[in-house]
């Protein structure tokens, strides 16, 4: 059963290895990649601290589901998901299951 | 007359001093706290993002006693403005602000539990080439979450002098001295290897960051406690509305009492005061003139400090920020974002700095938008005149035992009713002249503080000030002038009647105007004086049933009761809800918005909107309860 559990969420995080920042669960976290946002908007959260190769964490979640705090080096900043969709991530961890 | 006349020679005798220095910083860093501190003012300090939206000046003396002039400005990311707030900062600094100084120098107030993404902003700064002081600042939280930097590395790297403050606790702050005493010293100008990019800097400020040895503090515990409770995905919601409800019982369960008890004071000394003055005319103006009229305001003092107090905690515990993403759906719904919501809740205290606080909205379509609806939500001019026909036409009896009573009950709907017409605006607006694309929602969430004792007792002294200041000014004014006016034309040496004196006239001359909503000549003169500002008609009702002798002995509740149907104050609520009775409202929407079209626009559509609510409600509460 564990086996399987641990399967499962293997394959899983392989198929979705470079995804949205929009597609973490609450909880997870990822390493933050390029942002296909305009570029103001895409310096905004550079200069909060949201540099591509830091780890980000869904910290929280408003009671709809959008928008969601997200968590780097410590700094919590909320966005909704028109903005999340279009931060890529490197999902943790996969690589170290072994490829 | 060459530029050398001007210069000032006293200052040529003992070196130069610094005359202007800017302060500057990401916002929530610490800015207006450090400024408090060092001048010995009360500007505005809350924990959240975007407190400060204008320059304040304030003054501080050197080690040779030389005046310096300090600018608070309002927070910054980077050097590129994207809010009017932002412009505010930027334009100081670079010295484009009309009437103000080109700052020569300039003090960077950073959070030293987040170097890494505030040096860049201190990288940009110093960089623009003047003598530069920097801060490292909540050196306490910095300490208590086991964090480290070192101080002196990073002042080697940067090439101005560094230091670790707490301006809260005014530890380190000596360096700000220093600072303005090294005036003299001649600064010597390092390079910095950056490159002009965001990311250039960034790579820059953690390579200065490492060498300085720094260790990031823990994410304090306290705030993940709290948040996963408050930012739950389920009881979010439920909290917040908890939240609310609570103030409303809180003010009137705990206000009202309060408010009865200076009632009864103030209704003890007026006739004491009666009882020293000689019959007559200044007995008359005394008594029903002055103290009715500011008196019946006055008692409002209570709830208006709870209110304050209520708005305080959160503004300063940093529930503002989470409460702002809770809303941020509702508010896409009506197509502007939770950064609106923020000046909307201060809007609660008053229309007026929420509307200065909208700078801090970077869509300029949705920040108009946000500026036309925030009269609409419950100010806490209004609060008096709900408590007062709320308290006069509705006895209290419980609805959730102690936490919810039905006057509390009917208070709330009026502050939702406010709040449904604010959204109801706001869709109209957004669907048609104000229409644009979603703005970005990126707000930051401060960690959560204890509201200090000493910064809500200031806050409450202060607006405890200000509405004695105003019932001083403003209302009594009109409280004479009403009385003087009740008290003409003479009719053989005697005071006319009510009912034949002046005021009455202009009430009779606008009564059929009114008459639809059920309101009498009495309430249109409110009316008319509450244009000023809202609490202003209860101190004419105050005055107008002080002179007349048949409401002469009752309290104004009573009296009120006499003078509406349970229809027509409905109706009166109602309008209240609705009407931009306030002139500082208009004179800030002029302000803001650099124009007439938006404050006239938005005053006739409030009364419109107000006259034809109210004939509504007049007529169908009408036809149930008579
Ligand atoms: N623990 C601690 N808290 C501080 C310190 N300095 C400021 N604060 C708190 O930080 C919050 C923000 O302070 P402000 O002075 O309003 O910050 P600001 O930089 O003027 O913010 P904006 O005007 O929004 O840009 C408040 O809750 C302060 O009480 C400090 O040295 N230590
Ligand atoms: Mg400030």
């Amino acid at each position: 059963m564990i086996f399987n559990f641990i399967f499962g969420r293997r394959k899983k995080q392989r198929k979705h290895r470079a995804s949205a920042l929009a597609d973490l669960q609450l909880g997870e976290s990822a390493i933050l990649g390029d942002m296909e946002l305009a570029l103001p908007v895409a310096e905004h959260l550079m200069n909060l601290g949201f540099v591509p190769g830091l780890e980000v964490t869904v910290a929280r979640s408003s009671p709809g589901g959008d928008p969601r705090v997200y968590r780097v080096e410590g700094i919590e900043v909320a966005m909704r998901r028109d903005l999340s969709r279009h931060i890529h991530v490197e999902l943790l961890g996969a690589p170290a299951f072994g490829d | 007359m060459t530029c050398h006349a001007v210069a000032r020679p006293r200052e040529e005798a003992l070196g130069t001093s610094y005359r202007t220095i800017a302060v500057v910083g990401p916002p929530n860093s610490g800015k207006t706290t450090l400024f408090n501190r060092l001048t010995r003012l009360r500007q505005k300090v809350g924990n959240f993002p975007g407190v400060t939206v204008e320059h304040h000046t304030g003054y501080v003396r050197d080690s040779e006693g030389h005046e310096v002039a300090l600018i608070d400005l309002p927070g910054v990311y980077s050097l590129t403005p994207k809010s009017e707030d932002e412009k505010v900062a930027v334009d100081v600094l670079t010295g484009q602000m009309p009437g103000t100084p080109h700052p020569d120098a300039v003090i960077v107030v950073l959070n030293s539990t987040n170097l890494h993404s505030h040096l860049v902003l201190a990288g940009r700064v110093i960089a623009l080439g003047l003598p530069t002081l920097v801060l490292l600042n909540m050196a306490d939280e910095l300490r208590k979450q086991g964090g480290h930097v070192d101080v002196l590395s990073l002042a080697r790297q940067l090439g101005t002098p560094v230091a670790l403050v707490s301006a809260t606790t005014g530890e380190g702050i000596v360096a700000v001295q220093n600072f303005l005493s090294s005036a003299t010293a001649s600064p010597e100008p390092l390079e910095l290897p950056v490159v002009g990019s965001t990311r250039g800097y960034r790579e820059w400020a953690v390579k200065v960051g490492t060498n300085a040895k720094y260790r990031r503090p823990a994410t304090p515990v306290w705030t993940q406690r709290l948040d996963s409770i408050f930012l739950h995905r389920t009881w979010g919601a439920i909290i917040f509305g908890v939240v609310v409800v609570g103030v409303f019982q809180t003010i009137f369960a705990i206000g009202q009492p309060l408010s009865n008890l200076l009632q009864h004071f103030l209704d003890v000394s007026g006739s004491q005061i009666g009882n020293h003055l000689p019959q007559g005319m200044f007995s008359s103006l005394i008594v029903n003139g002055v103290w009715k009229g500011t008196g019946s305001v006055l008692v409002f003092l209570p709830q208006i400090l709870l209110l304050f107090l209520v708005i305080g905690i959160l503004e300063d515990s940093g529930y503002l920020s989470r409460a702002a993403v809770i809303a941020d759906r509702t508010m896409s719904r009506v197509g502007l974002n939770g950064k609106s919501f923020i000046p909307l809740l201060s809007a609660y205290a008053c229309a007026v700095p929420a509307i200065m606080a909208t700078r801090t909205i970077e869509s300029k379509r949705d920040r108009i938008a946000t500026i036309l609806i925030a009269p609409f939500m419950t100010c806490s001019a209004r609060l008096p005149v709900y408590t007062m026909v709320i308290a006069a036409f509705l006895p209290n009896r419980p609805v959730l035992g102690v936490f919810l009573g039905t006057r509390a009950l009917a208070m709330l709907g009026l502050y939702v009713l406010g709040f449904l017409m604010a959204v109801f605006t706001a869709r109209l607006l957004k669907s048609s002249i104000l229409k644009s694309k979603d703005a970005p929602f990126i707000l930051e969430m401060p960690p959560y503080r204890w509201p200090t004792l000493v910064s809500l007792g200031l806050r409450l002294v202060d607006r405890g000030k200000a509405f004695l200041y105003r019932a001083g000014t403003v209302i009594m004014l009109v409280s004479l002038l009403l009385w003087a006016a009740t008290n003409f034309p003479m009719h053989r040496g005697q005071p006319p009647a009510v009912q034949d004196s002046v005021v009455a006239w202009v009430g009779h001359a606008i009564e059929p105007a009114i008459r639809p909503l059920g309101f009498d000549w009495k309430i249109g003169v409110g009316l008319l004086t509450s244009i000023a500002a809202r609490e202003v008609i209860i101190a004419t009702l105050g005055t107008l049933n002080g002179i007349d002798p048949q409401s002469h002995a009752v309290d104004l509740q009573a009296a009120l009761k006499h003078e509406l149907t349970p229809a027509g104050a409905v109706a009166l609520l109602v309008f209240f809800a609705f009407a931009m009775q306030c002139m500082s409202t208009v004179a800030v929407v002029r302000r803001e918005t650099n124009g007439w079209k938006w404050p006239v626009l938005q005053f006739g559509y409030m009364t419109v909107v107000a006259y034809v609510a109210a004939f509504a409600a007049y007529n169908i509460v009408g036809h149930f309860i008579h």
